[in-house]
């Protein structure tokens, strides 16, 4: 949305001014918001009102404004922000204004421009001759770049609290306790799901390895099967441990009833072997090596994979983005058209994913640890549900009611 | 007895369009003219009023029209800024004229249109004034700042009834002779809250200029074709004059146009 502060004065209540710019601002298709009014209090005392006009284009705004200036709105003087430059590559100029998640705009020569993306932690670079303005990393500026200083001529807009009782996330925004039931969310959560495949949303997994070693790894790949997944985001050691479960039955060399395997503690070693052999968990698929798993059934239905590696990562097996920053940039990129993400059992993975949300994008966390779920929930507090329980039965749950209604019409899923 | 100011339509003439009445092919008779506009003047004499002459200059045909020079309020003038350049040039001579017989000049800010009388008329002790087609809203607040009185700003909106005094017009006992669809619905609205009794003019008559009716106490005096009215104000226990004012209205103007009071209030 975007907006500017209009005044009246006069005797804008008794001429029926003030209401009348009210209306007209709302059957425009704009919204209002009223600052500040002061109301004369002798007949001859003339009153004053400040109005936030907001209009989801600045031309709609542009257009309204200039309508409402025909009744005496006189557009309030707003300073323009301070900029910058950048004193070197990857340094922000002092005083550098820090991002959030939500929604930014940044006045420059009296004109509002969103900041995007909406990323927290960054700083705002504007480029004033093609009158954009962008969130920056460290490593996304160079010398020179005009960078916003101060708060001045920077309007935040927060994600605004539905009112609607069907919306989910904005209805319970909550987390759900180990003892507190969790069918009916997992319901909703499922007829969420299919909401978002009927609007072409993209739904992301970011995937921990405890999927795999609880052995929740199948319900994950029927819900990949249902075409319910776009994304996986997920780390090396989690492609290696379904890679084992696929070629040796086994994750960390143990079975999933428990038993040790004969030799098991060296599988992971020779899954991350077969597939650096085979030149990729693409190329493992295509040869028939890899023929079962979460990771083939990514391939089979042309699910993104993005895996990321860590300091404790052994291989890395071929695909893993091992540079950090690197790692960022592809996170961000595969994130920007994300709308649902569920964060499964995985708090490192989580909280990195959590931060580069856009506010609006729906986010699902589950965890067996309570404060895993507290922290990643944090970055969406409107957008939000948290469920402090174990992957698999919540993964079974979910793939059990969404199983239950079908899969996604081909024709409804573009592939990617 | 009350004081106007009244220009001969020695320059009088259409010689551009700047409302939907005015079209050089239909010109005024200047004979015509003369003829309606000595009936004002001797009408007006009648009824007890001092008239001053401003002397007509050329080029300025709508001079005539003297209720659009400024709004004169106690010994105070606020000279008209005229929106369209044709008569702008028509301002210092009036701020002259009354700078010349004692009136203290009040100029407002060049970026405010504002057309005086036009646009500005008292009822009681409220100032209702039109916007839109020739004044500005922001003028309405800078008069009322000079003046320190309530100001109801109604919107304008048929073009044919460009100023205030087109549509709308209040008589002594706090009753008002008005024509609503030139009003928008709040100005509307703010009328019906501030006048105690509306008298609505019928379409037909509205398009004889009858609003733009001088009123000097119980004496109305208004251009002729408006029956209905003519009988609604004579119940009201008014006197109605009613004089042919053809030659005027082809230039969108009638009685009140060509009528400035000095002062509209004390």
């Amino acid at each position: 949305m975007f907006s500017e502060t209009i005044e009246l004065r006069g005797h804008i209540i008794d001429s029926l001014i003030l209401p009348k710019v009210l209306v007209q601002i709302l059957t425009h298709g704009a919204n209002f918001k009223i600052g500040e009014i002061k109301i004369g209090k002798k007949r001859a005392d003339q009153s004053f009102a400040r109005i936030e006009v907001s209009a989801e284009t600045t031309e709609a705004l542009d257009e309204l404004v200039l309508r409402l200036r025909q009744h005496g709105a006189e557009v309030a003087k707003r300073a323009d922000a301070q900029l910058a430059q950048a004193p070197a590559d990857g340094v922000f100029p002092r005083e550098f204004y820090v991002t959030t998640n939500q929604q930014t705009f940044v006045r420059c020569d009296g004109k509002e421009i969103e900041v995007q993306p909406a990323m927290m932690d960054s700083a705002i670079a504007v480029d004033r001759k093609k009158h954009s303005a962008r969130a920056v990393k460290f490593f996304d500026v160079s010398k020179g770049d005009e960078v916003v200083v101060g708060h001045q001529g920077i309007r935040v807009v927060p994600v605004q609290r539905s009112t609607s009782r069907t919306d989910l996330f904005q209805f319970i925004n909550t987390t759900i306790d180990a003892d507190e039931p969790k069918s009916a969310i997992i319901r909703e959560l499922a007829r969420e799901l299919q909401r978002a495949r009927r609007a072409k949303g993209k739904v992301a997994i970011v995937a921990g390895p405890a999927i795999v070693r609880t052995g929740a790894g199948e319900h994950l790949v029927r819900l990949i099967e249902l075409r319910y997944v776009d994304r996986l985001f997920a780390g090396n050691s989690f492609a290696v441990y379904d890679v084992e479960r696929a070629l040796f039955g086994t994750s960390l060399g143990m079975n999933l009833d428990l038993a040790f395997a004969r030799g098991g503690h060296e599988n992971h070693m020779r899954a991350i072997n077969a597939i650096r052999e085979a030149g990729g968990i693409s190329a493992a698929v295509q040869k028939k090596i890899l023929t079962g798993g979460i990771m083939h059934a990514c391939v089979r239905r042309h699910v993104d994979i993005v895996l990321t590696g860590s300091i404790r990562d052994e291989g890395p097996i071929p695909g893993v983005t091992i540079d950090v920053v690197e790692a960022q940039k592809v996170m961000r990129e595969k994130l920007a058209d994300v709308t649902h993400v569920l964060l499964l059992a995985t708090i490192q993975h989580s909280l990195a994913v959590a931060s580069m949300l856009a506010p609006t994008v729906k986010t699902v966390c589950v965890d067996i640890d309570p404060s895993a779920v507290e922290r990643a929930v944090e970055h969406q507090p409107l957008q939000s549900i948290g469920l402090v329980t174990d992957v698999e039965p919540f993964l079974q749950e979910l793939a059990d009611c969404i199983a239950d209604s079908g899969p996604v019409a081909a024709g409804d899923r573009k592939r990617q | 007895m009350r004081e106007l100011l009244l220009c001969p339509p020695d320059f009088y003439g259409i010689e551009y369009e700047i409302n939907p009445w005015m079209s050089r092919a239909r010109g005024a008779e200047a004979a015509l003219a003369q003829k309606q506009w000595k009936e004002l003047y001797a009408t007006l004499s009648k009824l007890d009023c001092k008239i001053h002459l401003v002397a007509p200059q050329p080029k300025l045909p709508d001079m005539v029209f003297t209720a659009n020079a400024g709004l004169t309020v106690g010994r105070k003038f606020i000279p008209s800024n005229f929106r369209h350049q044709e008569r702008a040039g028509e301002a210092p001579h009036f701020a002259k004229w009354m700078e010349e017989h004692g009136y203290e000049i009040r100029w407002l800010p060049d970026d405010l249109y504002f057309e005086g009388e036009g646009d500005a008329l008292f009822g009681d002790d409220v100032l209702f004034c039109g916007y839109k087609f020739r004044s500005d809203i922001q003028s309405h607040r800078a008069v009322a700042d000079m003046l320190g009185c309530l100001v109801i700003s109604l919107e304008l909106v048929d073009p044919r009834f460009y100023h205030l005094d087109t549509c709308f017009c209040s008589l002594p006992d706090g009753t008002a002779v008005w024509f609503p669809a030139a009003f928008e619905e709040y100005g509307q609205r703010a009328i019906r809250e501030h006048v105690t009794e509306l008298i609505e003019v019928l379409p037909e008559e509205a398009m004889h200029f009858s609003c733009n009716a001088v009123v000097i106490e119980r004496d109305i005096v208004l251009s002729e074709g408006a029956p209905k009215l003519v009988a609604t104000l004579r119940d009201h226990g008014y006197r109605c004059h009613q004089l042919p004012m053809s030659e005027f209205i082809k230039a969108g103007g009638a009685c009140k146009c060509l009528t400035m009071f000095m002062p509209q209030r004390q």
